[in-house]
């Protein structure tokens, strides 16, 4: 039985065609990467360099312009498989319903019998600190609070990956620091392969396994540091002798590459425009 | 009492004071003092057959509000769910909505004829357009978020569009159908002005031409409280829609 | 073009041609309606003729004042409602059942006050306009930034050169959207007053028409009404959506 939750891509690209007149958009690739099942790995690269294209592909969501991408050794054709979860940027809760009825609402719609729901839920926001606000609407929750409830709303399913787009962006250092614990601890407690985008390289070099850096537009892996961090960690990891000499070289690679998307630095030798 | 049930209070004294101001300077040819109109009000109120006029006229804007919000929102659900037939129409709506509907009477009179059926035309051309509109562009404007999030729950497309589309643009349409149901009675108001034999704005005409001062006053200040009325209880229902959010 | 533009203009013509079928084959019967192309001739003649010149001047005329003064009070109106949150919070949801109610029952009132002629219509027309005028200026100081009026308190300004040179510009994409909506209101409100009673101007145009059966002369007339306010309207919401553009989202 293959393991669950491993990724691979193989020379994935994606072009986005340009309209009216727009010359095509050459956003990622060709990239290569293993995810092992089970491991914390996170991307960092500049603005628009991609990260999101990538994370789009990873779960289904869009399909690769060329190359393959697998997902336990299936290969993803712009159909989300089963057991991908994904929490993004942007607010997802559901301001129409509570809390409950939102960390409920992916189990209901596959059907799962109603005391199965509860319990599961019930468990869900236990396990995210959020039982004390069940009954609570989004618009009344602060952005961590409504975070935790996309959270919990993807954790319920039970996912092997769970793929995060800068999910903690919106909100303060602090919160952010220790929505990363969280996050930990989530990982420790489910098992599952995580995928963290972010722009913020503390929290990569903290959180993960191995961290890629990616390079301005189009994206390409440019260097994977392997962190090498025990598995019981948390985010007090940063006095760690190693921190700083993983943060320093993803920033040695990174640096480069964002004067790169800024259009202040040469483009690489292979994508100069003729 | 709180303060902003004495804010209404007092906005109310002063309207009635203004007015009374305004009838003390250009005379009750031209405008009735508030006491007259209110005792006009109160008397109509209490003849059958002028409760004969107000169902007539609630039939005709019922119907003409069921037909604007039916069309309205249908139309609006599917050039916003499809993206090229809402581009090419969003400008084309714009137009027709912001056509003064004065020039299509003629038209729908030549149409319908006088009657029942006219009213409701009115109503209906008044009211669908905004509608319409408001609706295309609340599905339009759903998160992108919301699409993805459903997409990654791996939901089928009528559940995506029956469990996150609907629910997270009901705000929005319900604040166009505000919008559209108060046009919906001037519509169906007017109609009855030009091409009805019953109904307040039949009974408006006719005071107009006699120029019955009280009467115009008493029944103008009835439908207000009447519009005002539905408007605010479709504003508590857009509010409770909202959640708060 | 764009493939939506072509696959709009393609409609349009569509729906036109249909019309224009529809009408000579007699499925639309004359006394309804007569076909697009004869309206069209009827516009051209009613304009090359000058026939109708005075009526049309009248009503242009009376739109214009009406416009100006709806957007001049209602600016004024709207900043005064502005400053003054307690009486504002009140008549909000009022000004949206104000448009439910046809005011211009008010007519015969206004003609008793004014006399038969152009001070009744126009005061109309002010009438209807001057709520959507009042109700976006409100919005559009909703929508200065805090950060734009404690600039001008810093540099001294007294509050009516605040509120003009200041506070106005920067509610400008709102206070164009007042202005569009008081000039289309203005037209409802004028026209409505000529069909119902009125010395001269296309509103009387068409009601003398249609009660005539001189359809020919009425729908050309409607046609060059509805021309007019296309051409208005559109210029001013394209000023709109360029100011709302410039401005960035507020």
């Amino acid at each position: 039985m293959a393991a669950s939750g491993q990724i691979s891509l193989r020379g994935v690209t994606k072009v986005f065609p340009g309209h009216d007149g727009h010359p095509d958009v050459h956003a990622l690739g060709p990239v290569d990467l293993d995810i092992a099942a089970g491991e914390f790995f996170s991307v960092v690269g500049p603005s628009g360099c991609g990260k999101s294209t990538l994370l789009d592909i990873l779960s289904g969501l869009s399909i690769a312009t060329a190359g393959t991408a697998t997902f336990d050794d299936k290969p993803l054709a712009g159909e989300v498989p089963d057991g991908i979860g994904a929490v993004f940027q942007q607010d997802a809760s559901f301001f129409w319903l509570n809390v409950w009825d939102n960390v409920a609402f992916g189990l209901r719609r596959r059907g799962v019998g109603a005391p199965e729901v509860a319990r599961r839920v019930d468990q869900a926001l236990a396990f995210m600190g959020l039982t004390g606000f069940a009954r609570a609407y989004p618009a009344q929750l602060s952005g961590g609070m409504r975070q935790r409830v996309c959270i919990a709303r993807t954790l319920v399913l039970e996912p092997k990956v769970l793929l995060l787009d800068e999910p903690f962006g919106a909100l303060d250092q602090q919160t952010r620091l220790l929505m990363g614990d969280e996050l930990l601890r989530i990982w420790r407690e489910t098992g599952a392969t995580v995928v963290l985008i972010t722009h913020a390289l503390d929290e990569a070099a903290m959180l993960s396994d191995r961290v890629a850096v990616m390079s301005a537009r189009p994206g390409r892996f440019i260097d994977i540091v392997t962190t090498g961090w025990p598995r019981t960690r948390d985010s007090r990891i940063v006095s760690d002798a190693r921190f700083g000499a993983v943060t320093a070289r993803l920033w040695e690679k990174l640096r480069e590459e964002s004067l790169r998307a800024m259009g202040v630095a040469a483009p690489h030798q292979d994508q100069r425009q003729e | 009492m709180t303060a902003r049930r004495l804010d209404h209070v007092l906005l109310l004294v002063g309207f009635l004071a203004l007015w009374q101001l305004l009838h003390w300077a250009v005379g009750p040819d031209v405008v009735a003092s508030p006491a007259a109109t209110i005792v006009r009000a109160g008397a109509l109120l209490g003849t059958p057959a002028f409760w004969g006029h107000i169902n007539a006229t609630l039939t005709a804007f019922a119907l003409a509000s069921v037909i604007s919000i039916v069309g309205g929102i249908a139309l609006g659900l599917w050039l916003g769910l499809r993206r090229f037939a809402g581009d090419v129409a969003d400008p084309i709506l714009g137009t027709l909505y912001s056509i003064p509907k004065i020039t299509l009477y003629p038209i729908i009179l030549l149409m319908f004829g006088l009657g029942v059926s006219a009213k409701i035309a009115f109503g209906v051309i008044h009211g669908i357009f905004p509608i319409a509109i408001f609706a295309m562009n609340a599905v339009r404007n759903v998160a992108p978020v919301f699409r993805r999030t459903a997409r990654v729950m791996r939901l089928s497309p009528l559940a995506t569009a029956a469990t996150v589309m609907a629910p997270a643009a009901l705000p929005e349409i319900l604040a166009g159908i505000r919008v559209g149901v108060a046009l919906t009675l001037l519509g169906t108001l007017i109609g009855e002005l030009f091409a009805a034999t019953s109904g307040l704005g039949f009974v408006l005409i006719r005071a107009m031409d006699v120029h019955a001062v009280v009467d115009i006053l008493a029944i103008t200040l009835l439908l207000f409280c009447f519009a005002a009325c539905v408007n605010a209880s479709l504003r508590l229902v857009e509010r409770w829609a909202r959640h708060g959010g | 073009m764009t493939k939506v533009g072509a696959a709009r203009t393609t409609f349009i013509v569509l729906v036109f041609a249909a019309l224009e079928l529809l009408c000579r084959l007699g499925v639309i019967p004359r006394v309804t309606m007569i076909p697009p192309s004869e309206m069209i001739a009827s516009l051209w003649t009613i304009l090359a003729s000058g026939k109708f010149n005075s009526d049309i001047f009248f009503t242009l005329y009376n739109i214009v004042a009406a416009a100006i003064l709806a957007t001049v009070l209602g600016f004024f109106i709207g900043a005064g409602l502005h400053a003054l949150p307690r009486l504002r919070r009140p008549l909000v949801p009022l000004m949206s059942a104000y448009y439910a109610v046809p005011t211009f029952v008010f007519y015969p009132l206004l003609i008793v006050a004014f006399g038969v002629g152009r001070t009744a219509l126009i005061v109309m027309g002010a009438m209807f306009g001057i709520v959507a005028m009042i109700v976006n200026t409100t919005l559009g100081l909703d929508h200065v930034p805090p950060a734009v009026d404690r600039t001008a308190a810093i540099l001294r300004l007294d509050r009516w050169r605040a509120l003009v040179l200041v506070r106005l510009p920067a509610a400008a994409p709102h206070l164009v959207t007042g202005l569009k909506l008081a000039v289309a209101y203005s037209v409802i409100g004028i026209v409505a007053g000529e069909f119902i009673l009125a010395t001269a101007g296309i509103g009387k145009r068409i009601a003398f028409s249609y009660d005539n059966f001189d359809n020919r002369t009425m729908y050309g007339m409607l046609l060059l009404l509805l021309i007019g306010v296309m051409i208005v309207n559109g210029a001013l919401s394209a000023w709109e959506k360029r100011l709302h553009r410039r401005f960035g989202q507020q």
